[in-house]
């Protein structure tokens, strides 16, 4: 059983024998998730190699807000939620709905607006931590991205 | 030990050992000190706020070190209970925590900034002591000689790097000051970019050679050689390769029997007599517990922003502004180094995997650049991590999006950067002062920090940026950028400054012995007696300083006190 895999078994087992919510976050709701991850789909998108989506980056910073990153809980719930009021009062729809190239026009639009811009560019950030980052951390999953630059791990060494 | 840690409270003193010497600091320059007054007999007690750590710490985690700290500081300070007040351009002041950007953080743990370095081991050059002489009065600046010259530190120099350990070949570097020993180790086997970079020099008329480097290539000083793995700066060596205070001078301290380490000691004030001499600190031991410790001389080796906070928290009836500071100069001539210089993309992968990554340096352009002021040693930068390349992409490639991962998974392997400290014109205004509002964990008030960057500091940045780009194009760089610096004080790692060393006591803090000018038992012997900083990583100059320092110390020592 590699690491995700237990982390996610363990959840499983703890959310049963809590009888709590079955949702698999730490932090986020099943809709704030499920925005978080067709946004950061088009930050880090999927194509021959995996995107943020695949490679866990949600589940990196759904990490991060229950420890390091705990005072930008509040920053994450505003500013999923101003995604879904723009996308709402745009489209009637809620961002996750929307097909792929209204998503990417809305984040064009987001990422430039005063208001929501600061909270993007930090998304954008933590995207990229969990993208690029050591897998230890929740995201990275299955060290897609180093695979992707090819930077072995474990190293190899005696090569030179 | 035992005394001191005990129960009772030691606030009179009661119980606890009067000890020769206090220093407050085990880093760079605190850990020399204490290794050369307690082989010389004395007896020290070396407070250290942080922990101390061991290769078993390296944790390899590319978001939680020293360089990218991203998820918090691997070798501190912690963010909960050290914060600092940095004031922005527009005079705005926030609380910045330890870990984040505008704090000037450099690690608090045994061996200082030397556990975890990329450990590049320079000796200024003549001319980085001799800056005014050299140069003339440069307008806004307090650009000045410092009262010693490299002829001074020479023997130190040669002292550091044979005792801490440095490996390297210099001799290729016709721009070098003269030296008597050649350095103790030979330089690591040259990686990819080395052999790239190298003709490429040569072609352009420079001088390239290998950097001197505070890390054991081969087995030394009972440690055995770097690995060449590619967490190196930022991280604990792994195998203890990386030469630092914490695994070569501070166990020589405490093998004589003279020296008690006490480390998460955290120093809140120096204490003074109705004489104004020193008479010891008070501290926060790892308990929280205050304690008293009476010495016959206090050293601050704390790092250019703490050293001052310490000296300006330490008030009292006669010194009212802080220790040292009767002509307000403690705090002044904040400095560290901007690095610029250019990235490249090479026409094929060029990525070999073979750490620390830097490995060649010019010195072409430290000094004799028409028109500046001093300039600024080029080297190729350390490997770039996955995460740490994110922040160097060019600037028309866009932030995010199959763009931005189409430049990642295109170029990745085959970039290289070459950069540079640039040498800083220091500013009067650049300084630390201690927050009269926001406390530390302890109730310590917090460093304060603020100040701009000296225009022809950012014009020296460019010109040498310039030479890197001109370098990497010689190279065969099919596609540069440029890394640039912007306003805004420095400080960081390089943190230097803070507590001038000089002749007039009017116009300095210490003098050229690092003794504070009024006060004859209190030393600073760290990064902050620096007048300038000069174009190179500093550390070895503050390793060397330390033993200079220490040895004028031990040479005027009368068993109980300093003559």
């Amino acid at each position: 059983m590699d690491r995700r895999k237990f982390i996610v078994a363990g959840l499983a087992g703890s959310a049963v024998s809590c009888a709590r919510s079955k949702s698999p976050w730490r932090f986020f709701s099943m809709t704030e998730a499920r925005t978080l991850e067709a946004v950061c789909a088009h930050i880090i998108p999927r194509d021959q190699d995996p995107g943020a989506v695949e490679a866990g980056v949600v589940v990196f910073i759904d990490r991060q807000l229950t420890c390091f990153y705990k005072p930008l809980q509040k920053a994450y719930r505003q500013g999923i939620a101003a995604i879904d009021r723009e996308s709402a009062n745009a489209t009637g729809r809620a961002f996750a709905d929307l097909p792929a190239a209204s998503q990417l026009d809305l984040l064009r639009r987001i990422e430039l607006h005063p208001e929501t811009k600061p909270f993007f560019d930090m998304l954008v950030a933590h995207a990229m931590q969990g993208f690029y980052g050591d897998p230890r951390h929740g995201g990275n999953h299955e060290r897609a991205s180093w695979k992707m630059l090819g930077v072995a791990s474990p190293p190899l060494r005696g090569r030179a | 030990m035992e005394d001191a840690r005990g129960g009772v409270t030691a606030l009179a003193g009661a119980g606890v050992k009067r000890v020769n010497a206090v220093v407050v600091g085990a880093g760079a320059g605190g850990g020399i000190v204490a290794k050369e007054l307690a082989e010389a007999g004395l007896s020290v007690v070396l407070l250290e706020r942080g922990k101390w750590y061991s290769a078993f710490d390296c944790r390899k985690d590319d978001l939680r070190n020293q360089r990218t700290s991203v998820l918090g500081n691997a070798f501190g300070p912690d963010d909960e209970r050290n914060p600092r007040v940095a004031v922005d351009l527009k005079g705005r002041a926030r609380v910045v925590r330890a870990s984040g950007p505008g704090y000037s953080n450099n690690a608090a743990c045994v061996g200082g900034g030397t556990l975890s370095y990329g450990a590049m081991a320079w000796r200024y050059m003549e001319r980085d002591f001799r800056m005014r002489s050299t140069y003339g009065p440069v307008a806004g600046s307090t650009l000045e000689d410092w009262p010693i010259s490299y002829d001074d530190l020479e023997p130190y120099y040669e002292k550091a790097e044979w005792e801490i350990g440095v490996s390297g070949d210099d001799s290729g570097n016709v721009f070098r000051a003269p030296r008597r020993k050649p350095l103790p180790m030979p330089p690591l086997a040259p990686n990819r970019e080395f052999e790239i970079l190298q003709p490429a020099a040569k072609r352009l008329g420079l001088h390239p050679f290998h950097i001197p480097m505070l890390r054991n290539s081969v087995p030394y000083g009972g440690r055995g050689p770097c690995m060449r793995c590619r967490w190196c700066v930022g991280f604990a060596c792994e195998v203890n390769a990386k030469c630092g205070t914490q695994n070569t001078v501070i166990p020589k301290a405490l093998a004589t029997g003279n020296c008690d380490l006490r480390t998460e000691c955290m120093t809140r004030q120096i204490l003074t007599d109705e004489r104004g001499r020193a008479t010891g600190v008070e501290y926060f031991d790892a308990h929280d517990r205050l304690q008293h410790q009476d010495a016959d001389l206090v050293v601050v080796s704390s790092a250019a922003v703490e050293s001052a906070r310490l000296l300006l928290n330490s008030k009292s009836p006669l010194f009212p502004n802080g220790l040292g500071n009767r002509y307000d100069w403690v705090g002044r001539n904040f400095q560290g180094h901007s690095y610029t210089g250019a990235f490249g993309i090479m026409p094929e992968d060029i990525y070999d995997d073979l750490g620390p990554g830097a490995s060649i340096a010019i010195c072409d352009y430290n000094h004799g650049n028409p028109g500046l002021a001093g300039g600024a040693m080029l080297a190729n930068e350390f490997i770039r991590l996955p995460y740490q390349f994110v922040g160097m992409l060019p600037p028309d490639v866009p932030r995010w999006g199959q763009a931005h991962k189409n430049f990642m998974r295109s170029f990745y392997r085959r970039a290289i950067a070459v950069q540079g400290p640039t040498q800083e014109m220091p500013m009067f205004s650049a300084r630390v002062e201690v927050d009269p509002a926001v406390p530390d964990y302890w109730g310590i008030p917090v460093a304060r920090l603020s100040g701009d960057k000296h225009p022809h500091t950012i014009e020296i940045g460019a010109f040498a940026a310039a030479k890197a780009e001109a370098w990497l194009k010689e190279a065969g760089a099919v596609r540069t950028w440029k890394k640039l610096a912007g306003p805004g004080f420095t400080g960081g790692q390089h943190q230097a400054g803070t507590c001038r060393m000089g002749d007039d006591p009017k116009t300095s803090v210490v003098n050229r012995y690092c003794q504070v000018h009024e006060i004859d038992n209190l030393f600073v012997i760290d990064g902050s007696v620096h007048v300038t900083n000069g174009g190179f990583n500093p550390v070895l100059t503050i390793m060397a300083n330390a033993y200079r320092a220490s040895d004028h110390l031990v040479k005027g020592w009368k068993g109980t006190r300093y003559r």
